[in-house]
C-alpha cells in the first residue's frame, strides 16, 4: 500500500482517490493536468513536492509571461 | 517611461563614458581595452584594439605625443602609464592574423589629396579602403612628409616605408615631386570631386583660400571644410610647427575622410558629429583606496618594453570605471550590471506586449532606499526607478501577485479591527499629541508601545495625548499600489481631523517618511527628537560601553533625526564606534521596499552584509532593522531596549516574532491597551480563531520560512472540519486538508487531538485548483 493512489481516500466520500485530469488556472491560464481526485465529490490531491516544485515554476513563468 | 525618459535616464548613468585616457586621445584608442589585453599577455588582441583607430601604427606607436598621459587618473597617485610604450609593445610582440581578402566596396568619386604626410595619407588611407579612387599629389620624392623630419633613431627610415607600404597595396595613386599651387588646385577641384589639403605645417602656399587674421587657411572646426565647395584643409598647417602633434594630424585626416564621403554620398556633412576630437571624459572613477605602483623601467630603451616588462606596466592601469552605486548596493550588484543596462532593461520590460518580462524579479528586488542616488555623481535614484515601474506594472496588470501579496495582507491585517484604533485620551475629545507607534514597533515590541504611551501622557500632563495603531501604507507605496496607498493616507487624514490635528508622535521611520512626504499638512515629530528635546522618560544610568548605529535608511536625509539618537545614546553613556556607512550613507536591512519578499536570497546576502560591517553590537531605531539583524545572530538592541531596560543581553539577542506572532502581538497590543486605558472590551472574533494549534519548533520554523501563517492554518481546519472535505492518509491516519481563504490554496496536515489539533505540515501554491473553497 505504498501507491499514492492506495494511500489516500476521500474521507467524506470513503473512496480511493483516482488519476484523471484536473483542470488548474492561474493568471487567466488554464491547463489540465492529471492528478489523483475523489471520483464522487471532485476533491483533489496535490503532493508537497508538486506544490512546491513544478507549480512555482511555472507560477513564475506565468507571472513572467 | 517612454524613450525621453529613457534617454534621459541612460544619460545619468556615467559608467559607459569613455575613460579619460581615451577621451583626449584624438582618435579614441581604446587604452583601458588595450591595457587589460597586454595585462593578460593578449599582445595580439591589444594591438588588433590599438590597429583598429590606427592606420600607421609603427609610426604612431614610436611618435605619438600622448596627450592621454597628462589625464591619466594613475598620475595622481604617481606617473601616469606609459601608455605609448605600451602601444610600441602591442606592435612588437603582437600579431594580426593576415587581413582577409574581402572584395572592396565600390564607391564612385575621384578624390585628390594635396600632401603626403601623415594626415593626407590617413584621407587616403580611411577613404581607399571605403572604395574611392584616390590620388596623392607630393611635393617630395617619397610619401611620408613630416614623418621624415623626426629623430631617425625614433623613427627609423624602414619603419616609414614599410607602414606606408599599404597606401600602394589598396591602389592609391601616387605622383611624387609635383608642387601644387592655387593655379593646380582649381585645376584640380575641376578634375576631382573632392580635395583634401594637408601640406604641413612648412608650407607657405595659401592656395588663395580665405584666411583668418594669422594666415592660416580657415576651415570649418567640425567639417574641415574651407571656403571652397568640396575643398577641405587639415593636418599640420592648421597648427603649424610648435603645435605639431602627430596623433592631431591623424584625427583631422579622419575627420576629414568622414567629411568627403558624407558631401560624396550627399547627406549632411554636419549632422551628429560630436566629440570626434579629444574631450573631455565624463566617467567618475574613485581613486582612493588604489595603492601606488611605480612606473615599470625599461631594460632595453631603444627596443622598448620586453613582453614581461609591458605585462607589468599594463597592470598599473586602474581600469577606469565609475560603478560606484555597484559597488555600494548589494542589489545593484547582484544583477551583474549597471543602472545604464537596467534602465534600458526595465524599459523593455514594461512595453514588451509579448513574451517574457525578464527583469519583473529585478524590479521587485529593490529596497527603494536610496542609496544609490546619495552615491552617483549624477544622482540617478534607481528606487525611483524602479518605483514607477512598479506602478507601470500594476496598471498594466502585470504585477506578479506573488511579489508583493504577504506583505499587503499584513498590511490590510494591521488596518483591520484586529488592530486599527484611534482614540483621544480617556475622557476627551480632541488631542494636542498622538502616538503612532506604527505596525512593527507594535508587532516586535508591544510592551515598549505601552510604555512609550503611558511616559508620554506623563510628560505631556498638561496636554492631551491620543493614540492611533495601523500602518502607515509604506507597503503600498512600495508595491507599486498608488490607489491603495493614497486610501490610507486618506483615512489617517479624516482619523487625524476628527481628533483635531494633533501633532504625530512617531518612532518608526518609514511612517516618518511617510507622512513627511505624503501627509505634508500633518505635524508630525520623531519620537527620538521629542526625547531629545523634551528628555528621556526613564531614570538614567550610565552604560560605558561602546555601540555601533545603525541608521535606518528611511532616516538617510533625516539628520535631525540621527543626530537625536546620538544625543540620547551619549547621555545614556554610550560611546559610538561610527559604521564606514552611516547618515546618508546608511545602507537598508532588506525589509525596504519588500525586497525580503521579492527576492528573499538577495535579502539575506544583504543583511549579512550590513551585521558583518561592525565587529560591537549594533544599536538602531527601526524594528525591522533590529529583528533581521539579531534574527542573524548579530547583538543589536532597539534605543528603546537602551533607555528602558538598560541593553540587557537578552534583548539584545532576542529573535524577533514571528509572522503569526506579529499579528497576535498587534492584536493584543490593541486589546490590553482598549481594556486597561479606555476600559472597552473587543469582540467579533472569527469562529477559526479559537482553533488551537499544536505546532512543533521543526514545523514553525518550515511555516516561518514558507510564509504560512497559524491564522491560514486554522481556517483550513475549521473549513476542512465544518465541511468534511478532507483526505485521509491510510497510512499516518494524517488528515490533508486545502482551502484558499483570498488568492494563495494553503494545504495542512493534520490530526485532531482532545483539544486541538497537531500540525504535521504545511504548504501552498498560487494555482488555483477546485474544490479549494475558494471565498
Amino acid at each position: 500500500m505504498s501507491e499514492p493512489e492506495q494511500v489516500w481516500i476521500c474521507d467524506n466520500c470513503n473512496i480511493p482517490l483516482q488519476p484523471d485530469k484536473v483542470d488548474v488556472a492561474y493568471m487567466g491560464n488554464a491547463f489540465p493536468v492529471e492528478l489523483l481526485k475523489c471520483p464522487n465529490c471532485g476533491l483533489v490531491f496535490i503532493p508537497e513536492d508538486l506544490a512546491l516544485g513544478k507549480m512555482v515554476e511555472v507560477e513564475k513563468q506565468l507571472e513572467d509571461k | 517611461m517612454d524613450q525621453k525618459e529613457l534617454f534621459a535616464l541612460e544619460q545619468q548613468c556615467i559608467q559607459e563614458c569613455a575613460p579619460p585616457c581615451t577621451a583626449a586621445c584624438p582618435v579614441h584608442v581604446d587604452v583601458r581595452a588595450m591595457l587589460a589585453e597586454t595585462a593578460r599577455g593578449d599582445f595580439s588582441a591589444a594591438l588588433k584594439i590599438y590597429q583598429k583607430v590606427v592606420p600607421f601604427p609603427h609610426i604612431l606607436s614610436r611618435i605619438c605625443d600622448q596627450p592621454c598621459q597628462n589625464v591619466c587618473r594613475r598620475g595622481e597617485i604617481e606617473e601616469s602609464i606609459a601608455i605609448r610604450a605600451l602601444e610600441r609593445a602591442a606592435v612588437n610582440h603582437g600579431e594580426l592574423p593576415e587581413e582577409k581578402k574581402r572584395p572592396m566596396p565600390k564607391r564612385s568619386g575621384d578624390i585628390a589629396v594635396i600632401g603626403g604626410g601623415i594626415s593626407g595619407l590617413t584621407v587616403a588611407y580611411d577613404l581607399a579602403r571605403k572604395g574611392y579612387k584616390i590620388s596623392i599629389f607630393e611635393a617630395g620624392n617619397e610619401l611620408g612628409g613630416g614623418l621624415w623630419k623626426a629623430d631617425r633613431d625614433y623613427l627609423p627610415a624602414e619603419v616609414i616605408r614599410e607602414d606606408i607600404e599599404v597606401i600602394y597595396e589598396l591602389g592609391v595613386e601616387v605622383d611624387l615631386n609635383t608642387l601644387i599651387d592655387h593655379i593646380h588646385l582649381f585645376e584640380l577641384r575641376n578634375a576631382f570631386d573632392a580635395v583634401y589639403i594637408a601640406v604641413g605645417p612648412h608650407a607657405s602656399e595659401n592656395f588663395e583660400l580665405e584666411r583668418d587674421e594669422y594666415g592660416i587657411i580657415k576651415v570649418d572646426p567640425i567639417t574641415f571644410e574651407t571656403s571652397m565647395a568640396g575643398v577641405f584643409a587639415g593636418g599640420g598647417l592648421l597648427w603649424g610647427i610648435e603645435m605639431h602633434s602627430s596623433v592631431t594630424s591623424i584625427s583631422e585626416g579622419r575627420r576629414v575622410g568622414i567629411s568627403i564621403d558624407r558631401y560624396l554620398q550627399k547627406v549632411s556633412v554636419t549632422a551628429s558629429r560630436v566629440n570626434e576630437g579629444p574631450y573631455t571624459s565624463c566617467l567618475y572613477t574613485d581613486i582612493s583606496g588604489i595603492s601606488p605602483r611605480p612606473l615599470i623601467q625599461m631594460g632595453d630603451p631603444d627596443f622598448g618594453y620586453e613582453w614581461h616588462e609591458a605585462i607589468q606596466e599594463a597592470k598599473r592601469c586602474i581600469q577606469c570605471e565609475c560603478m560606484e552605486c555597484v559597488k555600494a548596493c548589494e542589489y545593484l550588484r547582484e544583477f551583474g550590471r549597471y543602472p545604464r543596462r537596467y534602465v534600458r532593461e526595465i524599459y523593455n520590460n514594461l512595453s514588451i506586449v509579448k513574451g517574457t518580462r525578464y527583469a519583473n524579479t529585478f524590479i521587485n528586488s529593490c529596497s527603494l532606499c536610496g542609496l544609490c542616488a546619495e552615491i552617483c555623481p549624477e544622482n540617478l535614484d534607481m528606487g525611483a526607478v524602479n518605483l514607477k515601474a512598479r506602478q507601470t506594472m500594476v496598471a498594466q496588470n502585470r504585477m506578479p501577485s506573488s511579489a508583493h501579496d504577504f506583505g499587503l495582507r499584513d498590511m490590510q491585517f494591521s488596518n483591520s479591527d484586529k488592530f486599527l484604533m484611534v482614540r483621544n485620551a480617556p475622557g476627551t475629545a480632541a488631542s494636542d499629541y498622538v502616538l503612532f507607534p506604527g505596525c512593527q514597533l507594535s508587532a516586535s515590541s508591544p510592551g515598549h508601545v505601552e510604555q512609550v504611551y503611558s511616559d508620554l501622557r506623563e510628560q505631556l500632563s498638561d496636554q492631551q495625548v491620543g493614540l492611533m495603531l495601523g500602518c502607515c501604507g509604506a507597503p503600498a507605496n512600495w508595491a507599486g499600489r498608488p490607489d491603495l496607498f493614497e486610501s490610507i493616507l486618506s483615512a489617517w487624514r479624516t482619523h487625524l481631523q476628527a481628533m483635531g490635528n494633533p501633532k504625530v508622535i512617531l518612532p518608526c521611520s518609514s511612517c516618518y517618511q511617510v507622512f513627511q512626504k505624503h501627509l505634508p499638512d500633518v505635524e508630525i515629530i520623531s519620537l527620538w527628537d521629542f526625547f531629545d528635546t523634551h528628555g528621556l522618560p526613564a531614570e538614567v544610568t550610565s552604560a560605558n560601553r561602546t555601540v555601533s548605529i545603525h541608521d535606518p535608511c528611511s532616516t538617510r536625509y533625516e539628520s535631525h533625526i540621527q543626530d537625536g539618537i546620538r544625543h540620547i545614546l551619549g547621555r545614556l553613556g554610550y560611546q559610538i564606534e561610527e559604521l564606514p556607512r552611516s547618515r546618508e550613507r546608511t545602507t537598508c536591512c532588506s525589509y525596504g521596499g519588500m525586497m525580503w519578499l521579492a527576492n528573499p536570497n538577495l535579502a539575506e546576502k544583504v543583511v549579512q552584509k550590513r551585521i558583518q560591517e561592525g565587529e560591537t553590537d549594533y544599536v538602531t531605531y527601526c524594528a525591522m532593522c533590529r529583528d533581521n539583524f539579531a534574527g542573524r545572530g548579530k547583538r543589536t538592541w532597539h534605543i528603546l531596549d537602551l533607555i528602558y531596560n538598560q541593553g540587557s543581553d537578552e534583548q539584545a539577542t532576542r529573535r524577533g516574532p514571528n509572522y503569526s506572532q506579529r499579528h497576535d502581538n498587534r492584536a493584543r497590543l490593541k486589546r490590553q491597551l482598549l481594556t486597561e486605558i479606555w476600559g472597552e472590551t473587543m469582540d467579533g472574533s472569527q469562529p477559526y480563531e479559537s482553533i488551537r494549534l499544536n505546532i512543533a519548533e521543526d514545523v514553525q520554523a518550515k511555516l516561518e520560512q514558507r510564509l504560512i501563517l497559524v491564522e491560514d492554518i486554522q481556517r483550513v481546519i475549521e473549513y476542512a472540519e465544518r465541511t468534511r472535505r478532507k483526505l485521509l492518509n491510510r497510512q499516518t491516519g494524517h488528515y490533508l486538508a486545502y482551502y484558499k481563504p483570498t488568492t494563495v490554496t494553503y494545504w495542512v496536515e493534520y490530526l485532531p487531538i482532545e483539544d486541538g489539533f497537531i500540525i504535521f505540515n504545511a504548504y501552498s501554491h498560487r494555482m488555483e485548483v477546485p474544490g479549494s473553497g475558494s471565498s
